[in-house]
C-alpha cells in the first residue's frame, strides 16, 4: 500500500518536472519560433496584431523580399557575412593549427612568453582597443576592407583556438609521430597526413566557435565598416532597425534576424557536442 | 646496399642536426600567429595608451596634451553615470543569470527522458548572436507591432498599449530579460559541467547520513563547485561590464541617456564626437578597471577548493 503510494508521488513528481520543463523549454525557443513563424506573414498581416504567431492568410515570402529592397539589398550584406566568417574560419584554423603545432612539439627561444603573450589578451578587452585598431588598420591600407575586418576577428579568436589546438596535438602520442618519422615524413607531411586527422575535432570545434564569433560580432564591424557596400548583415540589419531606410519595417526586420540566426542555430545543431567540448576546453582552463 | 651500419650513421647526424633546425622551426610555426597578435593587438594596446596623452582628432594633427585627458574625465558626469550604471547592470543581471541558470543546470543535470531537448532548447538563444537577439527583442519590445505590449492590450490586460523603451524602470528590466533569456542557457552548461563533476558517492554518503536536499546542496554541491561558480562569475561579470550591443541596438542609450554604458561612451568619444585621444583615455580607464577585476577573480578562481 504504502509503496504503491510512493509510486504514485514519484509519478506525479515526474509529471510536475517535465510540465515545468516543457514550459521552460517553450519560453527559451518561443521567441526564436516566433519570429522565424512571423517572418512568413504577407506585409499586410505583418502591420496587424501580433496574435496568432503564425501567418493565418498563407506562408508568404513577401518580407523577405522588401528586405531586399532596402540599401543595397539583403544579397550584399549577406555576401561581407558569408565572406567576412569563412574567411575568418579558414585563417583562424591554419594560423592556430600551425602555432598550436609549433607550441606543441617545438622547443625554441621564447617559446612560454610568446604563448603567455597571445593567451593573455583574452584580458584584455578588444573594445578598449578598438580606436588605434582602426589607425593600424588606415596605415596598413586595409582601412574599410573586409579583409581588414576578417584580420581582427581572426586575432581575436586565437588565444581559444591556439589554446585548444595546442592541447589536442598535446594529446597525440609521441610514439606516432616517431613512427611516422622513422618513414621518412618530414614536418609538413608529419602535420598534413599524421597530425590533422587526429587532431580534427579541434579543429572542428576552434571552426565552430570562429565562424559564430564572426557571424554574429556586431561592434568591431560597425566601427571600422564605413561604407554601407561593405556592411555585414547585423550592421546592415540595425541600420534598417533604427530607421536609416524610411519607417521601419518590422516584418523585415524579422525576416533579417530569421537570416542572421538560421546558419548560427543549423550549425549548433549539427555539432552540438563540438560546442560543448570548446565550452568545457574553457572552463578546465 | 650495405645496410645498418651504413644508414645508420647518416641517419643519427640527421637526427641531430634536425633537432638544431627544429628550434627555429618551431618558431616558423607559430610566426603567424605572433605576427597577427603583435599586429591587431600589441601594437594598439600600446597606441592606447599613447594617443591617451594626446589631443588627436580624426583629420588634422595631434598634439602632446599630457593628462589633460585624464583630468577630463574626471570632470566628465555622463562617463561617471555611464560606468555607475554599467555596474547596476553588471550587478543585476548577474544575479538575475544565476537566479535562472543554477536551477536550469540542477535541472538538466540528471539523465532522464527529455533531458537532451531541454538542454538544447534551454541553451539555444545563447548561439544567435547579441546583435541578433537584440534586433529580435527591438521587435518583441515595440510599442506598436511588437509582442508584449499589442498582446498585453488585445487580451484586455493594460487599457492602451504601454511603451516599455520609453521609460527607465521597464527599458532596463525589459534589456535585464532580453539578456537572461540570451545568456542563461550558456551559464547553465558551465554550471552543469561543475555539477557533474561532483563524485556521486559524496551526495550518497550524505543521504545515507541523512542528509537532506537543502543540507546536501549546502555541505556539498556549493562548495565543491566553487571553481566552476568563479568561472561563471567571470565569464558573466566580464561580458555585462563590456555591454554595448543590446543598449546600441535596443535603446540608443534609452530614456534620456540613462542607460549609457561605458563602452557606448568610448564608442560615442571616438567615433561619434571623433575625439580620438579622449576615447583612448577612457579606454585607458575601462581596461583598468577591468583587468583589476579580472585578477581579484582569477585570485578566486585559484584558491584551492573545498578548503574552508
Amino acid at each position: 500500500m504504502a509503496q504503491a503510494r510512493s509510486r504514485k508521488r514519484r509519478i506525479g513528481m515526474q509529471i510536475a518536472e517535465h510540465a515545468t520543463g516543457i514550459i521552460a523549454s517553450l519560453l527559451f525557443l518561443a521567441p526564436i519560433v516566433w519570429t522565424v513563424l512571423s517572418a512568413f506573414k504577407p506585409a499586410q498581416e505583418s502591420r496587424q496584431p501580433p496574435l496568432p504567431p503564425w501567418p493565418t492568410t498563407g506562408f508568404s515570402v513577401e518580407n523577405y523580399a522588401t528586405l531586399n529592397t532596402f540599401g543595397d539589398g539583403l544579397w550584399l550584406p549577406a555576401q561581407n557575412s558569408i565572406y567576412v566568417s569563412v574567411m575568418t574560419v579558414v585563417l583562424s584554423v591554419i594560423v592556430s593549427v600551425l602555432a598550436g603545432y609549433g607550441f606543441s612539439r617545438f622547443r625554441f627561444p621564447l617559446k612560454n612568453l610568446l604563448f603567455v603573450l597571445i593567451l593573455s589578451t583574452i584580458m584584455i578587452p578588444f573594445q578598449s582597443i578598438l580606436t588605434p585598431i582602426f589607425l593600424v588598420l588606415t596605415k596598413i591600407g586595409l582601412h574599410n576592407t573586409l579583409t581588414g575586418l576578417v584580420c581582427v576577428y581572426v586575432t581575436l579568436q586565437l588565444p581559444f583556438s591556439i589554446f585548444m589546438m595546442r592541447n589536442a596535438f598535446d594529446a597525440v602520442p609521441r610514439e606516432i609521430e616517431e613512427a611516422a618519422r622513422m618513414d621518412g615524413a618530414n614536418n609538413v607531411t608529419m602535420l598534413l597526413r599524421v597530425m590533422l586527422p587526429l587532431v580534427w575535432p579541434g579543429i572542428v570545434t576552434i571552426a565552430l566557435f570562429a565562424f559564430l564569433g564572426a557571424w554574429n560580432e556586431f561592434l568591431a564591424a560597425l566601427v571600422l565598416m564605413t561604407d554601407q557596400s561593405k556592411f555585414t548583415l547585423p550592421i546592415m540589419m540595425t541600420a534598417l532597425q533604427s530607421g536609416r531606410f524610411g519607417a521601419i519595417d518590422w516584418g523585415a526586420v524579422q525576416a533579417g534576424v530569421t537570416v542572421m540566426m538560421v546558419p548560427c542555430l543549423v550549425l549548433f545543431l549539427l555539432l552540438q557536442r563540438f560546442y560543448i567540448r570548446g565550452l568545457m576546453a574553457g572552463a578546465v582552463k | 646496399m650495405t645496410t645498418i651500419a651504413a644508414t645508420s650513421a647518416p641517419a643519427r647526424r640527421r637526427k641531430l642536426v634536425g633537432t638544431g633546425r627544429r628550434q627555429w622551426i618551431g618558431l616558423l610555426y607559430v610566426a603567424p600567429a605572433v605576427a597577427l597578435v603583435v599586429v591587431f593587438f600589441i601594437i594598439p594596446l600600446c597606441m592606447t595608451a599613447w594617443m591617451s596623452l594626446h589631443n588627436w582628432p580624426l583629420m588634422g594633427a595631434h598634439s602632446f596634451i599630457g593628462l589633460d585627458n585624464y583630468w577630463a574625465i574626471l570632470r566628465d558626469t555622463r562617463f561617471w553615470n555611464a560606468l555607475r550604471f554599467t555596474g547596476y547592470y553588471t550587478v543585476v543581471v548577474t544575479i538575475a543569470i544565476f537566479a535562472v541558470a543554477f536551477p536550469l543546470a540542477l535541472f538538466i543535470e540528471r539523465p532522464r527522458p527529455l533531458t537532451g531537448f531541454y538542454r538544447t532548447s534551454f541553451f539555444m538563444p545563447a548561439v544567435i548572436g547579441f546583435a541578433s537577439a537584440s534586433l529580435l527583442w527591438s521587435w518583441l519590445l515595440n510599442v506598436d507591432s511588437g509582442l508584449f505590449s499589442p498582446a498585453a492590450f488585445e487580451l484586455g490586460l493594460t487599457e492602451k498599449k504601454v511603451n516599455l523603451l520609453a521609460t527607465f524602470q521597464p527599458a532596463f528590466w525589459s534589456i535585464i530579460a532580453m539578456v537572461v533569456w540570451k545568456v542563461a542557457g550558456f551559464t547553465m552548461i558551465i554550471l552543469m559541467t561543475g555539477l557533474q563533476s561532483i563524485p556521486p558517492d559524496l551526495q550518497e554518503a550524505a543521504m545515507i547520513d541523512g542528509a537532506g536536499p537543502l543540507a546536501r546542496f549546502r555541505a556539498i554541491t556549493l562548495p565543491l563547485m566553487r571553481r566552476t561558480l568563479a568561472l561563471a562569475l567571470i565569464l558573466s561579470v566580464a561580458g555585462s561590464v563590456l555591454a554595448f550591443d543590446q543598449f546600441y541596438i535596443i535603446l540608443r542609450g534609452g530614456p534620456r541617456n540613462q542607460t549609457l554604458t561605458a563602452v557606448y561612451w568610448i564608442f560615442n568619444q571616438s567615433f561619434v564626437s571623433f575625439k580620438l585621444g579622449y576615447g583612448a583615455a577612457l579606454s585607458m580607464v575601462l581596461l583598468v578597471i577591468l583587468v583589476a577585476l579580472s585578477l581579484i577573480q582569477l585570485r578566486l578562481l585559484r584558491q584551492p577548493e573545498g578548503v574552508d
